[in-house]
């Protein structure tokens, strides 16, 4: 008999290959039958932004420069090294593709193909000032409880 | 249960499954999305170039109870084979 287990990855970065490691990690664990809980919280909360900025009235002047100095989505993550003024994510994509490792976009729809369930932490939200409307379809939004219980089930945590 | 690769040429294969010139996690990715449609008991056999998978794909059948056969190197790809539990 298979057995179901569970992995709970809490991603705190926003950079371009860590987001693509959790990615490769959630999407794998699935693929093994694993329940995969993915809570993104802070820097990791811009990996789940959409391309274009939705109308978001009532934010502060802080809130409305967070948003415009943070990366909108997958495709404007920077790296943790050798980005090089944003010259190195191009090139990592150009050598990601030409490996046929899947886009971050590609890994996120895989990720909901696979019932993976993504969180977003309404408090760093809240401190971002980045609102429900402009993250992708399909997640959920809780706090460190909803993800403490999630890893009270799991058999391996993964801080990225 | 370990077979020659005489036998692994003559099994009968239910379902062939190409995963090639996908990385990793993609052959995992394609033997989950094939082994619904194979019956227990059957084999399946997934195509890869990913190098990885000979090392991935039986830790994928150890993980999911299906037992894993063997792989044949042809040139350029690799040919891997499971029995469905």
């Amino acid at each position: 008999m298979t057995q179901t287990d569970k992995k709970t990855i809490i991603l705190f970065s926003g950079d371009l290959d860590k987001v693509l490691a959790a990615f490769v990690i959630a999407n794998g664990a699935a693929a093994m039958g694993d329940d995969v809980t993915m809570f993104f919280t802070f820097w990791g909360l811009n990996a789940l932004r959409r391309d274009r900025k939705p109308a978001t009235p009532g934010k502060s002047p802080l809130q409305r420069m967070f948003a415009t100095m943070m990366p909108r989505g997958p495709k404007k993550l920077a790296m943790s090294h050798m980005n090089f003024a944003g010259a190195g994510p191009v090139l990592m994509k150009r050598m990601m593709r030409s490996n046929n490792v899947m886009s971050i976009d590609e890994m996120i729809a895989t990720a909901k193909e696979q019932d993976i369930k993504m969180i977003a932490c309404t408090m760093s939200m809240d401190v971002m000032g980045l609102r429900a409307e402009e993250l992708i379809d399909g997640l959920e939004f809780a706090g460190v409880a909803t993800y403490l219980g999630e890893a009270d089930e799991a058999n391996v945590n993964l801080f990225i | 249960m370990t077979i020659t690769l005489e036998e692994l040429r003559d099994v009968t294969v239910a379902a062939v499954v190409d995963a090639r010139g996908t990385s990793c996690p993609g052959p995992i990715l394609a033997a989950k999305k094939g082994i619904p449609g194979v019956a227990p008991g059957a084999v399946m056999e997934v195509m890869a170039t990913d190098s990885g998978t000979l090392k991935d794909l039986p830790a994928w059948c150890k993980k999911m109870g299906h037992e894993f056969l063997g792989v044949i190197e042809e040139p350029g790809y690799l040919r891997l084979f499971l029995r469905k539990a």
